[in-house]
């Protein structure tokens, strides 16, 4: 079986004005389905510019990408979005939901540009609000809603297309201890129960060591990789 | 607040479509109208000038014409349904008491059917009157005010021009203003032959003040027009370098000078149509890139949730499309409601067509696509990574 995400060598090169930033050197990883990987590094490791190409948002400059056994390192702007939207859920650390627009209608949002019919959108974004612990709060305005709240509709925004890989960038990063704990949980849960891979990018210690893998990046390169937890690690989690 | 602001150009651009569209149809009905009282598909000749010692009289004052010119014109142009000639001049007209300075028009009968009049009680004199000069006449209504006490019957009545008695045998039914503004219902007709002889005291017998024409077909004008010069000419002997001693008008001749003025005026409105709307839609365009750049960490995100371009443009086509359209129905009724103000208070016609509005809102349906189509067109180029990161 192939592993779900495939990174050979991968490079990206930026140009600011006339000076060129190295962001990724002839980075390598594997990662199979059903992981739960926690990315460490300092700022501008390039861990940013990492989940940028994970999450199909930017391409390498050179090298080898696989998602799911698909090169995706020369598909054009639509077909990326088109991937985006099938095989991955982004978690932001702002929560970047849509201003005065419901937590429903938010959790629809992948939905719609789907194509699906409008109380297709609805039952299925009520579903994820439901598996994050939002029922009842579906009318609810990002502004009515509490920071652990409203990252909560991120996640339910994220899960509704059923991705293979969720990308969580700094998650708790504006949270409070309590609410971090709680969202993570949530993580832990869903690829507990329902294998969903996750990436978590995170500077925190105590948010890492949810994670089963932990990889560290310095200058563009994989600095260390290592497991933290047994797989499968849901028998013995009893946080 | 912002969007109405943005709107306000549109809906005046909108507005003026309509109220121009609206006065300026008006219009052209109204002169249609007046040009139809004339009669129908009318050749008028004129008389050439006259030239002593250099003084040139008024057109209509040569004596060129005559009456034998236009009975030859008939029956040599086939083109030519009916041919009538007349003369004029102001007289005083007397009845009983009263008395009046109108204008008497000696004519044939056939001038009566050539430019359609009517009437309202009695009838035309006929050809055995004009043969006879029998003294019978015709009056309109601004004379039948003037002369007449209200609900008095006219037909039947002796009136007196330049002491001559003449009983009326008709009263014309009214046309109101000519193409020209003069007042067609100051009228007395009598046969030509009795003005000829026993009123106007002309000293060249046969002359005439006008002549008239008339086709079956509006489309013969032009070609009967021609027809008519060529043979006055060889009447009239005139040599090659010659010019003519006559002047030719076809009724078509007369709308076209009249609707230029009309067109002018809906030129002008057009003008300030276009401005208003350009104005407008360089409006939505300016709202449409601070609602995107406003907006750019929404489109970043709606972008990585799986936005293709084509969603982003159509979300912001559609926002500038639903601006412009709420603009331009606000501006079918203010267009509405400003012609129907100019109707009450300057008394102009004016027609509100559907046609009108199907163009108001096909028109602002274009500004919002055309002016709405760069916003777009940027917002849905954004680098999803940037915009993500936009703050």
């Amino acid at each position: 079986m192939s592993a779900l995400i495939q990174c050979e060598d991968v490079w990206k090169i930026y140009r600011v004005g006339d000076v060129e930033v190295q962001a990724l050197r002839g980075l390598s990883v594997t990662i199979e389905q059903g992981e739960f990987v926690a990315i460490m590094g300092s700022s501008g490791s390039g861990k940013s510019t990492l989940m940028n190409i994970l999450g199909c948002l930017d391409q390498p400059t050179r090298g080898l990408y696989r998602l799911n056994g698909m090169e995706v390192g020369n598909l054009k702007p639509d077909q990326l979005a088109g991937i985006r939207n099938q095989q991955i859920g982004f978690v932001f650390q702002n929560f970047n939901l849509i201003p005065r627009t419901s937590a429903l209608e938010n959790a629809q949002l992948p939905l719609f540009y789907r194509g699906l019919t409008l109380s297709e959108q609805r039952a299925q974004a009520a579903a994820a609000l439901g598996r994050v612990g939002l029922q009842g709060r579906e009318h609810h305005y990002p502004t009515q809603l509490s920071g652990g709240q409203q990252q909560r509709v991120a996640i339910a925004r994220a899960l509704v297309t059923s991705p293979s890989l969720l990308l969580a960038d700094e998650p708790t990063g504006n949270l409070d201890t309590q609410s971090s704990q709680e969202i993570m949980k949530i993580l832990e849960t869903l690829n507990r129960d329902e294998g969903i891979t996750i990436i978590l990018v995170t500077h925190e210690m105590d948010v890492a060591a949810y994670a089963a893998r932990e990889i560290v990046i310095k200058d563009g390169q994989v600095l260390s990789d290592r497991v933290t937890k047994a797989r499968p690690a849901s028998s013995t989690v009893g946080v | 607040m912002r969007a109405g602001l943005t709107m306000l150009g549109i809906v005046i651009g909108v507005g003026a479509v309509i109220a121009m569209v609206s006065i300026g149809e008006g219009a052209k009905r109204a002169v249609q109208a007046q040009i139809a009282t004339m009669g129908t598909n009318v050749i008028v000749i004129f008389p050439g000038v006259t030239s002593a010692s250099g003084v040139r009289g008024a057109q209509g004052s040569g004596m060129t014409l005559t009456v034998s010119d236009a009975l030859d014109l008939k029956k040599r142009i086939p083109l030519l349904a009916d041919t009538a000639w007349a003369k004029r001049d102001v007289m005083q007209i007397v009845y009983g008491n009263r008395n009046w300075n109108g204008t008497i028009n000696g004519v044939s009968p056939s001038y009566l059917t050539i430019r359609d009049w009517s009437y309202t009680s009695g009838g035309p004199f006929t050809q055995t009157d004009l043969e006879s000069a029998a003294r019978v006449a015709l009056i309109g209504q601004t004379v039948v005010e003037n002369l007449f006490e209200s609900g008095e019957e006219p037909v039947g009545a002796m009136i007196r021009i330049k002491n001559v008695p003449f009983r009326v045998i008709g009263v014309l039914a009214p046309k109101g203003q000519s193409a020209q503004g003069s007042d067609q219902d100051d009228v007395v007709f009598i046969p030509f032959s009795t003005a000829e002889r026993k009123v106007f005291g002309t000293s060249f017998i046969g002359s005439v003040g006008a002549m008239f024409g008339s086709t079956e077909q509006v489309e013969d004008l032009p070609l009967a027009a021609e027809q008519i010069r060529d043979v006055l000419r060889a009447r009239h002997r005139l040599q090659a370098e010659q010019s003519d001693d006559f002047t030719i008008r076809t009724q078509v001749d007369i709308g076209k000078v009249q609707e230029g003025a009309s067109e002018t005026l809906t030129m002008m409105l057009f003008a300030v149509a276009s401005v208003s709307l350009l104005v407008g839609g360089i409006g939505i365009m300016n709202i449409l890139l601070v609602s995107v750049t406003e907006r750019t960490r929404e489109i970043g995100v709606r972008m990585a949730v799986g936005a293709k371009r084509r969603h982003i443009m159509m979300q912001f086509l559609i926002e500038a499309v639903t601006l412009s359209l709420v603009g331009g129905a606000l501006g079918i009724v203010l267009g509405i409601a400003g012609t129907k103000l100019t109707t009450l208070i300057a008394g102009w016609p004016t027609i509100i067509s559907g046609n009108v509005i199907g163009i108001a809102f096909f028109f602002s349906l274009a500004v919002g696509l055309f002016f709405g189509l760069y916003p777009a067109s940027k917002a849905s180029r954004l680098n999803p990574i940037e915009a993500l990161r936009y703050e």
